[in-house]
């Protein structure tokens, strides 16, 4: 085990993998993908459905299949992993990564370059506060899935799910397949928060309930679930009490939303977007800090893993330049969301580390339909994308071109729904 | 034929069976839980009080201040979680401050010696973030926090080290007084690990430390002298990033109709609020709810405004075991050689250790002989905690067990070899939640998300019993039903 290397990566999951595989094809011999797992792959090895892979790779791939394709390349690059091993911290004084693992005990690992993709973890029930008693049978929809596709183990059979996210639908149909019941999908919004295609998929294609604007308000049961109190909500989000009414189960999953896992980040000093609770990034994905990369579901959560493997290799990219000391560190320009836009991804750019292009990833406020997302630059539209619909579930994706940002005049770019 | 029979292992048990095993005492220690401080001890502010709210002159006084100094004697040989953080009652007006100065008053006799009545700046120099309009505090450094069941567990495992007999999962159905001792039946439901516990017991006395249900216990021998009220109090938890809003423990003034809501760090340094009271009809009922939790944070607010209710981790319940007598109830009941321990309401996880000493002194003046046992081992092993250790020891122990080094609980820092520690302990253990009060694998912000697979393969492998088996808590809070494609086909 070496204790100096030029990269290490934080997370072995599709985003460390690409941004390895890149920053290697762009140079650097010496990198580090450090993994908690035993296994590469993070969340797409428990990702056992299809869907995946139709923009980078062409075709439809199973997560494992996804996984393994991304592990080939690692592979064939010679890219040196540690797995079995946690991160703790970052220390940016030496930019040195602080892990440990059963086999090599507590290490200290020096890095020219440090890419943060650790991923994102799931909204518990606690954060979203439902109340009641506190009864086995409350999983999150990632622990339920890991527990049935990983481990081989079912966590209940009548169920009930709350939140669309794709998390929950796709688990709606799992437990399916398996043989449970479920009752119904509750979203709290008046839309679906996953995909079109996964909510025709799993849950109309099998009759199972969406009721939008509901939530759970109570949990009901002393050693297991017995059942859950639903109440429709207002314009506000508030339960009303009338529309009360109890849900026979044993078994609540929580699809509610995903969290970037910063704490390392925000340990190192690293600079978070309130709107994606993640880094606040240049075009090469550089943090704040000095050094600093980060990509993948810790930048900002993904709905299709194909934009984390196409942005995580513009970070690997990204990082090659740095170690040759060929990205700059000022800010040209900065992305500004306007009207209808959430979140933008990255948030700056410098001119001067582009090649021909940027790509944004962004996130609507609402649904609307017959739109444009617009780019501009005062008075300027430097570039825009009409679609039939836009949906806050689904990213949107925009190209500003060297050419347009370097002719128009003023540095700050407001992108907004038209 | 035990000498003693203990019924309850929460904190007042665990400090009694503590206390006894110093003694050549035969002492057989029953619990229906699953694990020690599954009552009220598990879920409380987990405040080591100063002494001084109790009024002068009820055992409450007395074995509250009493027991503050012990637990500052027994950490020492022990290690639990004990923090002297102090207190603040804090006052927002001369009607307030008159209460706090006859609240200090009451402190004096009750023999608080470090008591002040400070001013406003006082308060907002230790204590920034609170609330602008606080003119007055009474100042109690004496005040500790603690980890209420990390805090039991480590008394309980003295006890068991020094040759007591705890049967968990262990409910007492039923007392038959003879002439010079009491039968015992017990009706076990074990969880996964079966032990081989005889269903009837003999001992010479019994001491009722049931808590919630000591009045159901007492009425198996007859006695209806008085009734125990569960009140229950409701908490919010925050993640870790909220816990430097405050450093010590802060009250509000009493009034005739509130005693106020606590705002406190907890000794791992989450921030804690709460607790309501409400008389409740059931003992098991602890459930949460939102318009009592909304009231929690109303009143929390006038002492701290800046907590980020985006940042609750969980909510829970707990059930005080309140009597009729007002009171702490210890005393040798009507039936020869049956001791009451009831109605250990607040500040009783203070009390516990001075009512041990206390229960000690009632059995001494009925002629029970005392012989110190020569080979007491005074001293308890505190728990592996990687999150706490620093390299060069990390790396030792890493050498010498490497599952300390393969992190299962990412936002606590636990790794699989405190786990594989917590089931070699003294109190025997089978459940996820008796693994997450001694690891804190899973009391972080993910909530057991990342953890509770990891943790089923952890409990499978070293307890060889079937997954489906391994519960929550109790007996049917199994986590998952069985394995995929056989479970449900087996029901067909």
């Amino acid at each position: 085990m070496k204790s100096s290397y030029e990269c290490v990566v934080i997370g072995g999951g599709p985003a460390g993998m690409a941004a390895a595989v890149a920053a290697k094809r762009n140079g650097i011999k010496d990198i580090l993908i450090i993994e908690r797992e035993k296994v590469l792959g993070g969340i797409l090895n428990q990702c056992i459905h299809n869907g995946f892979g139709v923009h980078h790779f062409k075709e439809e791939l199973t997560g494992p299949e996804y996984s393994s394709r991304m592990i080939d390349l690692v592979r064939a690059e010679n890219i040196e992993s540690l797995l079995d091993c946690m991160v703790l911290s970052v220390d940016t004084k030496d930019r040195t990564v602080h892990a440990i693992s059963p086999e090599h005990g507590y290490l200290q690992i020096k890095a020219k370059a440090i890419v943060l993709a650790m991923g994102c973890r799931e909204r518990t029930r606690g954060a979203i506060r439902i109340y009641g008693s506190r009864p086995s049978g409350v999983f999150t929809a990632g622990t339920a899935q890991r527990l049935m596709n990983i481990d081989g183990y079912m966590p209940g059979k009548k169920v009930v799910i709350l939140g669309s996210g794709d998390i929950g639908l796709v688990m709606a149909r799992r437990l399916t397949l398996e043989g449970a019941k479920v009752e119904m999908v509750v979203e709290l919004m008046p839309y679906s928060n996953g995909l079109p295609r996964n909510t025709v998929e799993c849950l109309y294609d099998y009759n199972i309930p969406l009721l939008l604007s509901h939530t759970v308000v109570q949990i009901h049961g002393k050693e297991r679930v017995t059942g859950v109190t639903i109440a429709k909500v207002d314009e506000n989000g508030r339960p009303i009490k009338e529309t009360e009414r109890f849900v026979d189960c044993d078994t609540l999953l929580l699809s509610v939303g995903l969290i970037p896992e910063n704490e390392i980040s925000r340990g190192a000093g690293v600079q978070l977007d309130p709107m994606t609770q993640g880094a606040i990034v240049g075009e090469s994905y550089q943090t704040n800090v000095e050094g600093i990369f980060s990509c993948g579901n810790v930048l900002h959560v993904h709905d299709v893993v194909d934009f984390v493997t196409e942005e995580s290799s513009v970070c690997g990219e990204g990082v090659a330049r740095y170690i040759a000391k060929n990205l700059q560190n000022e800010i040209t320009h900065k992305l500004t969301p306007g009207e209808g836009i959430r979140s933008i991804v990255p948030q700056t750019i410098n001119l001067n580390n582009l090649n021909e292009k940027v790509k944004l990833y962004m996130r609507v406020k609402e649904i609307s339909e017959k739109r444009a997302v617009v780019a501009s630059i005062g008075d300027q539209i430097i570039a825009k994308k009409r679609d039939i619909k836009f949906l806050p579930a689904q990213t949107v994706t925009l190209e500003l071109k060297k050419k347009d940002l370097l002719t128009a005049a003023g540095n700050e770019v407001v992108i907004s729904v038209q | 034929m035990f000498d003693i029979c203990i019924i309850g292992a929460g904190i007042v048990g665990s400090a009694i069976a503590k206390e006894l095993s110093k003694y050549q005492l035969h002492i057989c220690w029953l619990e229906k839980g699953e694990d020690v401080s599954v009552g009220t001890t598990k879920a409380n502010s987990g405040i080591i009080h100063g002494g001084y709210a109790a009024k002068h002159g009820t055992l409450k006084a007395k074995l509250c201040r009493r027991g503050n100094e012990l637990y500052r004697q027994w950490v020492n040989d022990l290690h639990f979680p004990l923090d002297m953080i102090g207190a603040f009652v804090i006052g927002f007006n001369d009607e307030d401050k008159a209460v706090l100065q006859k609240l200090y008053e009451n402190g004096i006799k009750n023999g608080v010696k470090d008591l002040q009545i400070v001013d406003g700046d006082f308060v907002r120099q230790k204590e920034p973030h609170l609330n602008p309009d606080i003119t007055c505090a009474l100042y109690v450094p004496s005040v500790g926090i603690t980890s209420p069941y990390e805090l039991a567990i480590a008394l309980a495992e003295n006890a068991i080290t020094n040759g007591v007999e705890l049967r968990l999962n262990s409910e007492v159905v039923a007392i038959e007084k003879e002439k010079d001792h009491f039968n015992i039946t017990t009706h076990y439901t074990p969880l996964s690990v079966h032990f081989d516990y005889p269903k009837n017991i003999k001992a010479k006395m019994v001491i009722n430390a049931a808590g919630l249900h000591a009045d159901d216990v007492a009425q198996l021998v007859g006695l209806h002298d008085f009734k125990i009220h569960p009140r229950k109090g409701q908490y919010l938890l925050f993640d870790k990033d909220q816990g430097p809003l405050v450093n010590s423990v802060v009250f509000q003034t009493p009034t005739p109709i509130s005693k106020g809501i606590l705002v406190t760090p907890t000794y791992h340094r989450n921030l804690l609020i709460g607790p309501d009271a409400q008389d409740v009809l059931e003992k098991q009922d602890l459930a949460t709810d939102a318009s009592n939790l909304a009231r929690v944070v109303e009143t929390a607010k006038k002492t701290l405004s800046t907590f980020d209710l985006r940042k609750v981790i969980t909510s829970f319940a707990g059930n005080r075991a309140a009597s009729d007598r007002g009171d702490f109830i210890i005393e040798e009941s009507k039936v020869d050689g049956f001791i009451n321990v009831a109605g250990i309401e607040s500040p009783g996880l203070t009390a516990a250790p001075a009512i041990a000493e206390y229960v000690i002194d009632i059995l001494r003046n009925k002629g029970l002989a005392f012989t110190e046992k020569s080979d007491f081992k005074a001293h308890r092993k505190p728990y592996h905690h990687v999150a706490l250790m620093n390299k060069e020891a990390l790396n030792a122990l890493i050498k010498e067990s490497p599952n300390y080094g393969r992190i299962v609980c990412r936002c606590e820092t636990v790794s699989e070899g405190e786990i594989d520690e917590a089931l070699k302990r003294p109190v025997p253990i089978d459940t996820f939640d008796a693994i997450k009060r001694r690891t804190r694998a899973g009391m972080g912000r993910c909530q057991a998300g990342f953890c509770t697979p990891r943790i089923l393969e952890i409990l499978f492998d070293q307890l060889h019993m079937p997954i489906e088996t391994i519960s929550k808590n109790v007996k049917g809070s199994e986590i998952v039903i069985g394995r995929t494609k056989r479970a449900l086909e087996e029901e067909k």
